[in-house]
């Protein structure tokens, strides 16, 4: 029955934390350490914390790790079902609406609502990503990586990720002789 | 590449590799893919517009879960169907999963490194440029879509929500959706009605 637990221990979580992935980790805390005691409050903030050391969705990291512990690769299926399946089934079924129905003034009236919110949301989580960056490198490479960046993705159209390998060799090599 | 010009591909391998390099170079949270992604989909394979890419990202932050997984999942059914949808995910978390298991051991040990604390630290700004640029088209977007004095009243009122009241994004997603079902309606009738007041008082 260990099978059981992992896709509610991960199922309610997911289904109930809005707000991305960060929203159900508290959630998911509360089923890994206080209900099923899979892991100490300290393990899991471990887990936590090397788990932001690699890209990628936080919850999914969480889910192969635990869901690993706890049932082996059985439990990594479960537990990554379970954090994706539901939501990822979701917008699915809601997009395919949405385009059956994309010729109504209905729909043509929510597209165009939508894009002031996405602008919103996006001006924030820049503000969030600026001020942690302003915090941990400080405002004057925060603004001269800022810059480089926005003119080699904008003007030079070169490609995001190339820019991001850019930053991690610099990252890795310049900054250490900083601190 | 320039701009506008997009490599029209549909087939498994294009879908792989979009996902996956969106997968290992999301960082500085969840929501650090989103432009990613939009760079691959849109502008790389043009596999949804601009406009649509916006719907995806607003109904997927209305929905729980992570969005990561949310957007590789709908974008690889776009592609491929159910089995792209599958394929998709796959390739966008397999990577940092497999990582996860492997490296682990390793981690406390990277994690203390000033190398990598450096590498992960000069990303933040790039995220935040890309981020930035995003805001700003889909603000362009709003005034082109809504007209000037509704983008700006819209945004602002979405502003106050979201960032002075801190209300959660998938309210003001799902209120913002369900208002844009009647704003069309409403803005002929008010349209109309005021062309009668024009009709009345000449």
């Amino acid at each position: 029955m260990t099978w059981w637990h992992v896709l509610v221990g991960f199922l309610l979580p997911n289904l109930l934390g809005y707000g991305g992935g960060p929203a159900m980790i508290p959630l998911l805390q509360d089923q890994a350490v206080t209900n099923f005691h899979w892991l100490s409050n300290a393990e899991f903030a471990n887990v936590l914390a090397l788990g932001n050391v690699l890209p990628g969705p936080i919850a999914t990291k969480m889910a192969t790790f635990i869901g690993y512990q706890v049932d082996g690769w059985l439990g990594v299926l479960i537990a990554l079902a379970a954090t994706i399946v539901p939501s990822a089934v979701a917008l699915i079924l809601l997009m395919r609406l949405l385009n059956r129905h994309r010729q109504s003034d209905a729909v043509r009236g929510m597209t165009a609502m939508v894009q002031p919110v996405i602008a919103v949301l996006m001006v924030a989580l820049t503000w969030e990503i600026g001020k942690a960056s302003v915090m941990k490198i400080g405002w004057v490479q925060s603004l001269i990586i800022a810059a480089l960046s926005l003119w080699l993705m904008q003007w030079r159209k070169v490609h995001p990720a190339l820019v991001i390998v850019g930053a991690f060799a610099y990252g890795g090599i310049v900054l250490p002789l900083f601190h | 590449m320039k701009e506008g010009e997009t490599v029209a591909k549909d087939g498994y391998l294009p879908l792989v590799m979009a996902m996956f390099r969106t997968g290992i170079f999301t960082y500085g949270g969840g929501s650090a893919i989103i432009p990613l992604m939009r760079h691959e989909v849109v502008n790389r394979y043009g596999w949804v517009t601009d406009e649509e890419y916006g719907e995806i990202v607003a109904v997927a932050n209305a929905l729980p879960g992570p969005i990561a997984t949310k957007l590789a999942a709908y974008l690889g059914y776009r592609v491929k169907g159910w089995p792209g949808a599958v394929i998709g995910v796959v390739a966008n978390i397999l990577p940092t999963c497999v990582l996860m298991l492997v490296l682990f051991g390793a981690l406390a040990a990277i994690r203390e490194s000033r190398v990598a604390q450096g590498m992960i630290a000069a990303v933040n700004p790039v995220i935040a440029v890309m981020m930035g640029v995003m805001a700003y088209e889909f603000g362009e977007k709003a005034f082109k879509g809504l007209g000037r004095w509704f983008a700006i009243g819209f945004g602002a009122l979405a502003f106050v929500l979201l960032v002075v009241l801190d209300v959660s994004p998938a309210l003001v997603v799902v209120a913002y959706i369900a208002y844009g079902a009647f704003h069309l309606r409403l803005m002929r009738r008010l349209h109309r009605a005021r062309q009668s007041d024009k009709g009345a008082s000449a």
